[in-house]
């Protein structure tokens, strides 16, 4: 079986083909279009480190069917921000060494650039630590984690005023 | 030859909460990890897990599941191709048996009874659903009870020695009050991020891996001994680890047969296990039932601790949790003892998970101090100083360093300690809340493995350092770095670091929270080589503002050599090397503990973690509200990192005290939660009011750089000090972890 979409994936819009229909947004991405910086974890979206955002949503991919996806716009951590740049969200999590190993880190970063545009959380500790509780971190950085967020959402909603760190907590 | 002064201590780079040189490569995505790299005509690998614990293996529908399309080959232990290294042999200190398809028994669930090799994942998916497996059963034996304990006989790793010190019968008659108690703690399964993984690749007898290795030069002799190669036939990538946490120091059974399936297939060939077989093959950390019996005189100093831990291993290997000892080192009991007794059950062999023996015996050890302290009418603090141990008990050996009584100290004072109810469910939150405050000592060894480096100067003044560390997350891309770029006196930016590959000199092991120790050390001599060349050339040099310094000190910072004693007798590397032939120097270094240093004092990190727990007192749901640890490990390279690593040690005891557990099905043997929906690891919303403090430590015995390491000892400590605030909230006593709602209730 061959199957076709067309994706608007990291701001391209291009026709896909693909085999199979069991495959997955996350193995599509990480085996048929070389897009390996969204990992797997669990394969069962139980651990959060295959989100991408899919029409601006964050969407665990390994339990989103290619096929569905027709005329989507997906973002990966590839395409967070253009080459040679960071997002305000990529620099806080170094800033604040909210990682460690880094393999959940991807599904980190998009979880949070999901949360801030979901303007759910704010710069709330609490709200944030429960709004990216669905994305596991085995070396437990979730310390960073939070004021990672905080950080990047002061610099995001308030460019001006913001501080480099986040707050307590 | 000129003196080398030793670089200074706290000097421009060692010591600086530098980000992480990795950084961008991980928020980017751009860091490949070993499942990340796609050679052409790549096959992929999975392995069907065995359903049942004990057993054999009757009938695999082999036909069908080859007919599927995309599924290339499927291997079974009918038609394994020969392997040069037998499986019940250990090639190497840190070895375990493996099951690589040799038979049709049964010994674990979870252990892989064939492979399918296909052209797509998804094939390889069906392949596995399709083979069908019928098995001939037996009863597995999956809990303590179900067989008769052994003593553990001694033998290294994973089977730890008796210890005793004193008449320890004596010592129990001469108490005046006496404590006899059992812990239980349950079975722990590793569950890095990223799971085990390999992509493995041929050509000719030559193979190469990029595989997630906690110990690169370890794994290439193993596995050229799997595979009957040379050991410099072998090259493993392994930039960057998706966590280790001690299962990925060893290889595993489903990687050495994705490696000779590669070889057979002649194409390359992937293996990234299911979360599901992270419960099985690689390791875990066994369950243990602990009996610890204390006595205390009329004093309250402790008369005897006696320890003695039961833990399963598997059918075929001996990994024993050492969980007794960590009441060796810690109190100044008149008698010692410690024993650790076996159990064989039909489970994988367990292995080293993030502080092997000291996270299990110190959450038992430090709810029976807890309860001592109970029973004598004591602050638990008070109780601790007063059993304060100022040189090793048992040997009398000095510590290295110990600044434990200012951890306790600071980190009570940060806590509020001293605003403690000594008896139970005495505070209550705005909302109701029972307010419960624990503590407990934390303690981990600081051990040395072995470790080489090389050292590169260039001519303009820049430098290359290499050595096949390995980064799981603790920060070796920077730390060792920092380290190096001390040695050789340049700032951090001067400085290329090469690392996690095997074709770099040997970095020795990431365990035991000794890497940085080690393969600092290395680095450290290796630079400092480097230099003392760099010294005896500007010193025979006339026109060197060096020359003819004779015996007198030399020195590296910031680029340049200067004379100690005369810092104006200075000159660049770049200008030294350009009048000697603009050739670059190269040096070499290694590290390794020398035995009498090991002889001579004890060694260990210490600290001491404060938690706040709040419990509804109806529904007996627990929160750790507030945790401070503060800890005094020596000298810290990157106190950025090493907060981290301090705070996700504190988490992982979170996890121990409440949530991680798996259980067995008692008819399959199988573990029922084995994903990570029902295996509870820790989320954010768990992790409120977490603080790290790190005391300031100078020990010149423990290395030459004072390093005694983080990784580990944050668990250690943790979980005891969440039990006790358990207790202090509730009044209730749960001896066992991880303490579940039930168990609240049920009391």
């Amino acid at each position: 079986m061959s199957l076709s979409i067309t994706l608007t994936l990291n701001g391209v819009t291009r026709a896909i083909a693909f085999e199979d229909a069991r495959v997955t947004l996350l193995d599509l991405l990480r085996d048929r279009l070389d897009l390996p910086g969204t990992k797997k974890g669990c394969d069962r979206g139980q651990c959060g480190a295959c989100t991408v955002l899919v029409n601006g949503r964050r969407t665990t991919a390994c339990l989103t069917l290619a096929a569905t996806l027709e005329g989507a716009e997906v973002t990966t951590i590839e395409g967070l921000a253009p080459e040679g740049t960071l997002h305000p969200v990529q620099q806080a999590f170094i800033d604040n060494d909210a990682f460690q190993c880094g393999y959940c880190t991807p599904g980190q970063i998009m979880s949070a650039v999901g949360l801030i545009a979901e303007g759910r959380a704010g710069t709330d500790p609490e709200r944030i630590r429960e709004g990216m509780s669905g994305n596991i971190c085995r070396c437990a950085a979730y310390h960073g984690i939070t004021l990672a967020v905080q950080q990047a959402t002061r610099s995001m909603v308030h460019p001006d005023t913001a501080a480099k760190t986040g707050d307590a907590a | 030859m000129p003196e080398i002064a030793q670089p200074f201590r706290f000097g421009s780079n060692a010591g600086q909460p530098v980000t992480r040189r990795d950084g961008i490569a991980k928020v980017t995505g751009a860091a490949a990890f070993a499942a990340d790299t796609a050679p052409a005509g790549l096959l992929h690998a999975l392995c069907a897990p065995a359903a049942i614990a004990r057993g054999r293996v009757t009938h695999l529908d082999i036909a069908r599941a080859e007919s599927h399309p995309g599924v290339v080959r499927v291997l079974t232990p009918a038609n394994r191709p020969f392997l040069e290294g037998d499986p019940a042999e250990k090639p190497t200190m840190f070895s375990f048996r493996i099951e690589v398809l040799q038979d049709d028994s049964v010994r674990y669930a979870g252990q892989p009874i064939a492979m399918v090799l296909a052209e797509t994942p998804e094939a390889a998916a069906e392949g596995v659903r399709l083979l069908n497996p019928q098995y001939a059963a037996e009863t597995p034996r999956v809990t303590l009870d179900e067989e008769a304990a052994y003593p553990v006989e001694p033998g290294g790793f994973g089977r730890p020695a008796a210890t005793l010190h004193g008449d320890i019968e004596a010592a129990h008659g001469a108490a005046t009050r006496a404590l006899d108690v059992t812990y239980t703690t349950a079975p722990q399964y590793h569950n890095a991020m990223e799971t085990h993984a390999v992509v493995a690749e041929w050509t000719g007898d030559r193979l190469h891996l990029a595989l997630p290795s906690q110990a690169l030069a370890m794994s290439c002799a193993a596995y050229a001994w799997f595979f009957g190669i040379p050991v410099e036939n072998v090259t493993l990538s392994s930039p960057y680890l998706g966590g280790g946490f001690g299962s990925k120091a060893i290889p595993t059974g489903p990687q050495v047969l994705a490696i000779l399936a590669a070889r057979v297939l002649g194409r390359p060939v992937k293996l990234m296990l299911p979360r599901a077989q992270m419960f099985g093959p690689t390791g875990h950390r066994g369950a243990t039932r602990q009996r610890l019996r204390l006595g205390i005189d009329d004093d309250f100093a402790l008369t005897a601790l006696d320890h003695d831990s039961l833990s399963e291993t598997s059918s075929f290997d001996d990994f024993h949790e050492p969980a007794a000892n960590a009441s060796q080192g810690l109190y100044a009991a008149q008698a010692l003892r410690s024993t650790h007794r076996g159990v064989r059950l039909d489970v994988g062999t367990p292995g080293p998970m993030r502080a092997p023996g000291e996270a299990s015996g110190s959450a038992a050890l430090e709810c029976a101090m807890d309860e001592m302290a109970e029973q004598a009418g004591l602050d638990p603090l008070a109780f601790r100083l007063l059993n304060y141990a100022e040189t090793e008990p048992g040997t009398g050996r000095p510590y290295s360093s110990k600044a434990l009584r200012d951890c306790y100290r600071l980190g009570a004072e940060r806590f509020g300690w001293a605003h403690r109810p000594l008896t139970p469910r005495q505070m209550r939150d705005a909302e109701g809340m029972l307010v419960g405050w624990g503590m407990g000592t934390a303690l981990f060894p600081a051990p040395m493995f072995q470790a080489q480096a090389r050292a590169t100067l260039n001519p303009d003044g820049t430098a290359l350092v290499e050595t096949a560390a390995a980064d799981m997350g603790q920060g070796a891309w920077t730390a060792l770095a920092q380290i190096a770029a001390d040695a050789l006196g340049l700032p951090l930016e001067k400085v290329t670091f090469h690392s996690g590959h095997s074709s770099l000199p040997d970095g020795g092991v990431a365990g035991g929270s000794g890497h940085t120790a080690t393969a600092g050390g290395a680095l450290h001599a290796a630079g400092t080589d480097v230099i003392r060349q760099l010294a005896e050339i500007a010193t025979a040099d006339p026109a060197s503002p060096l020359h003819g310094a004779g015996n007198a000190r030399v020195a590296a910072r910031d680029g340049q050599l200067f004379l100690v004693d005369d810092e104006t007798r200075a000159e660049a590397f770049e200008a030294i090397l350009a009048r000697h032939g603009g050739q670059s120097l190269t040096g070499g270094g290694s590290a390794a503990r020398p035995p009498e240093d090991a002889q001579r004092h004890a060694m260990s990190s210490h600290g001491a973690v404060f938690a706040e727990v709040k419990v509804d007192p109806e529904l007996c749901q627990v929160r750790v509200t507030r945790l401070v640890g503060a800890f005094a490990a020596g000298r810290i390279i990157n106190p950025r990192l090493a907060d981290s690593q301090l705070y996700g040690g504190m988490i992982w005891g979170i996890g121990m005290a409440l949530h991680e557990e798996a259980h067995h099905d008692p008819r399959t043997g199988r573990v029922l939660n084995a994903d990570l929906a029902g295996y509870h690891v820790p989320v954010n919303a768990d992790v409120t009011g977490l603080e790290v403090l790190t005391v300031h430590e100078e020990d010149p015995h423990v290395n030459i750089l004072g390093i005694k390491g983080v990784g580990e000892i944050g668990v250690t400590g943790t979980v005891g000090a969440i039990g006790n605030a358990i207790w202090h909230a509730t009044g209730k006593r749960i001896r066992r972890f991880p303490i579940r709602i039930e168990d609240l209730l049920a009391e």
